[in-house]
C-alpha cells in the first residue's frame, strides 16, 4: 500500500481503492521534421481516487502532453487511457464530451474568453452540460463562492489580477462537478505569494470535495506543497515515481536529486568550499531523529571537530527531513569515526569533498 | 471648370448615391449571409481544429483565392452571363451586385478566417476540454472573441466595396463612378468629377469611423 497517499489512509470513503486514472504503456510521437519525436515513450501510472498526483520534469520532457491523454486533447499513438476503470482511449464525438464534462482542467496561462464576463465563463461549461439557466445562475453563485471571487461576476478577466484569474479557471474546471482534476502547470505564471495562494486552494479541493487532481510542474516546490506521489519524467519517460516525502528524504535518479537539491537550496556556495580545509559531508535526517541532537553526540562519543556550513529542516506532508551540511576537523581517523557513527545515527551520509 | 452647378447635377448625385447604395448593400448582405459562414469553414476545417477537413479547406481556400486574384474588372466581365441569369439583365446597379457580391464573400471569408485565426488557440482548446461542443464553441468563444477583428473586416470589406461599385459604374453599373465616367471624364466636366471624389471620400471616411466605432465597442482586450 505504499503508493497511498498518507492522509488518505484514516479517510473512509466510497472511492477509496479505486484507480481513478490508469495510462498503461502510453506513446505518443509528433512528427518532426525529416524524423518522428517520441515526445512520450511507454509511460504507465496510476492514480488513486482521492489523491494528488504530480507529474514533475523539465520543459520539454513530455509532461503536458502526457497530461493531454487522460482528457484525449492528444490521442496516444499507442497504450491506453483507463478512467474510473473504464478504457477510454478510443472515445469518439457525444461519448468523449460526455468523459470531458467529468474531468476538469487548468490551464497555465488560465485560458479564459476575454470577451465574456467571468460568469460567463464559468458558466461555458455548464451550458455545455446543458443545464437550464436557472440551475447555471445557482451554479456560478456557489463556484463564485468557493473560489472567493464573488463580487466578480460581472467583470471581464482582463480586469482581474492573475491569482484571480487562475481562481476563475479553477471554478471553471470545477463547474460539472468532476472527479478528476487536471492542472497543467497551473502556478507557473503567477508570483510566489499567488502560486501558494491558488496552490492551497487545490489542496483544499482535494480534501474537501475528495477530488483526484493530477498536477504537472517543473518546480518541485509545487509538488512538496500539494502532492502525496509523485512521478519525476525525463525524455518522455518516467525516471522514478514515489511518495513526495520518499522523494525528497531519498531520491534516487539524478534529475530527481537535482530537482531536490534545488527544491532544498543546499549548494554550498563556491566560496565556502574553497575557504574550508577539512572534510565536506552532508547529512539527511528523516523523521524524529532530524530532531535529535545528533552533532552534539557525535563529537562527544569521536572527539572529532565539526563545523556547521549549511543546513536546514523542511516539512514534507507534515514529516522533517533535516539537511545538514558539516565541515569534520580533527585528523584521519578521528574523522571516520566520526563518520561511522554519524552513519549509524542518521538516514543518509554524503561526503561532498574530503580534507 | 464647367458650367455644373452642384445644384444642377444634384439629382443625378442623389440617383446615384442610391445606386451606389444599393450595390453595396446587396453585396454587404451577402458578405454576411455567405462570406462569414465561409471564412468560418475555412478556419474551422483547418488542420487541428473543430471540424479539420483538409480537402473541403484547400478547395475553399482556391476558390477564395480564384476570385481574389482576378482585378475586379476582369471577374465584372466574366460574370456576365451569370448576372443574365440571376438579374436579367447585364447593366445597371442590380446586374453590378452580382459581382461585387461575389468579390466580398471571397473578400469577407478571408478576413474572416485572419480574424478567426488571432483567437488563442489555448481558449479554443480549454472549451473543448471542458466539454464544450462546435456549436458552444462557435458562439460562446470564438464569435465573442473576434468581434472586435470581424467588425474590423466588415468595414474593410464595406470600403473596398465602395471602390469596386465605383468600377462597376464605368461598365455600366451607375452610381457614383458612373456619374465620376459619364460628366467628369467624357464630358469633361471637372466640377462634377471633384464633386464624386469629394462624395466617396465621406462615404469612406464615414464608413470606416462607423467600423472603429463598433470595433472599438467589442474590443475586450486587456
Amino acid at each position: 500500500m505504499g503508493f497511498r497517499p498518507m492522509r488518505l489512509l484514516s479517510e473512509p470513503g466510497p472511492a477509496r481503492g479505486l484507480w481513478m486514472l490508469e495510462l498503461k504503456d502510453i506513446t505518443v510521437r509528433f512528427q518532426g521534421h525529416g524524423h518522428d519525436i517520441a515526445a512520450v515513450q511507454g509511460v504507465s501510472l496510476k492514480v488513486a481516487a482521492g489523491e494528488v498526483y504530480g507529474i514533475i520534469g523539465t520543459s520539454g520532457a513530455g509532461k503536458s502532453t502526457l497530461l493531454r491523454t487522460i482528457n484525449l486533447l492528444q490521442r496516444p499513438d499507442s497504450g491506453q487511457v483507463w478512467v474510473r476503470g473504464g478504457e477510454v482511449t478510443w472515445l469518439e464525438g457525444e461519448a468523449l464530451r460526455q468523459l470531458r464534462l467529468k474531468i476538469g482542467m487548468v490551464f497555465q496561462h488560465f485560458e479564459l474568453v476575454g470577451s465574456r464576463s467571468i460568469f460567463d465563463n464559468i458558466a461555458l461549461p455548464l451550458r455545455a452540460a446543458k443545464l437550464p439557466e436557472a440551475r447555471i445562475r445557482e451554479r456560478v453563485a456557489e463556484l463564485l463562492d468557493l473560489v472567493e471571487l464573488k463580487d466578480k461576476e460581472r467583470a471581464l478577466p482582463g480586469q482581474l489580477s492573475g491569482g484571480q484569474k487562475q481562481r476563475v479557471g479553477i471554478a471553471r474546471a470545477l463547474a460539472n462537478q468532476p472527479d478528476l482534476l487536471l492542472c497543467d502547470e497551473p502556478t507557473s505564471a503567477l508570483d510566489l505569494e499567488t502560486t501558494e495562494s491558488i496552490l492551497d486552494l487545490l489542496g483544499d479541493i482535494n480534501r474537501r470535495l475528495g477530488l483526484t487532481i493530477v498536477v504537472i510542474s517543473h518546480e518541485m516546490a509545487v509538488i512538496k506543497r500539494i502532492c502525496h506521489r509523485v512521478a519525476v519524467m525525463k525524455d518522455g519517460k518516467v525516471v522514478e515515481e514515489n511518495g513526495v516525502y520518499e522523494i525528497f528524504s531519498s531520491p534516487q535518479h539524478p534529475l530527481s536529486q537535482e530537482l531536490v537539491e534545488k527544491s532544498l537550496g543546499l549548494a554550498l556556495p563556491q566560496r565556502v568550499v574553497d575557504k574550508v580545509k577539512g572534510t565536506i559531508v552532508r547529512l539527511v535526517h528523516l523523521g524524529d531523529e532530524a530532531e535529535e541532537p545528533v552533532l552534539a553526540e557525535t563529537v562527544k562519543a569521536t572527539g572529532a571537530h565539526l563545523n556547521l556550513l549549511h543546513g536546514r529542516i523542511e516539512y514534507v506532508g507534515g514529516r522533517p527531513i533535516g539537511v545538514l551540511v558539516v565541515e569534520l576537523t580533527g585528523g584521519k581517523r578521528k574523522i571516520e569515526e566520526a563518520l561511522a557513527y554519524l552513519r549509524s545515527r542518521v538516514a543518509r551520509v554524503e561526503v561532498i569533498r574530503h580534507g | 471648370m464647367g458650367d455644373v452647378t452642384l445644384a444642377g447635377i444634384a439629382p443625378d448625385l442623389w440617383k446615384a448615391l442610391l445606386e451606389t447604395g444599393l450595390m453595396v448593400v446587396v453585396s454587404m448582405s451577402a458578405a454576411l449571409l455567405l462570406g462569414l459562414p465561409a471564412g468560418f469553414l475555412l478556419f474551422l476545417t483547418r488542420r487541428g481544429m473543430l471540424i479539420e477537413n483538409r480537402p473541403l479547406n484547400i478547395l475553399g481556400g482556391l476558390a477564395v483565392n480564384f476570385v481574389r486574384s482576378l482585378p475586379f474588372v476582369i471577374l465584372l466581365i466574366l460574370v456576365l452571363p451569370i448576372s443574365k441569369a440571376v438579374t436579367g439583365r447585364t447593366t445597371g446597379p442590380v446586374a453590378a451586385s452580382v459581382p461585387l457580391a461575389i468579390a466580398s464573400v471571397a473578400f469577407f471569408a478571408r478576413l474572416v478566417e485572419g480574424a478567426l485565426a488571432e483567437v488563442g488557440s489555448g481558449v479554443i482548446e480549454a472549451a473543448r476540454a471542458l466539454g464544450a461542443d462546435n456549436w458552444l464553441i462557435i458562439h460562446q468563444v470564438l464569435l465573442p472573441e473576434a468581434l472586435a477583428g470581424l467588425v474590423r473586416g466588415y468595414t474593410i470589406t464595406a470600403i473596398s466595396l465602395i471602390g469596386y461599385s465605383a468600377m462597376a459604374g464605368v461598365v455600366g453599373g451607375g452610381g457614383i463612378g458612373f456619374l465620376a465616367i459619364n460628366y467628369g471624364y467624357y464630358r469633361y466636366e471637372t466640377g462634377v468629377m471633384f464633386i464624386t471624389v469629394i462624395v466617396l471620400i465621406l462615404l469612406v471616411q464615414a464608413t470606416q469611423w462607423g467600423g472603429d466605432w463598433a470595433a472599438k465597442r467589442f474590443e475586450h482586450r486587456k
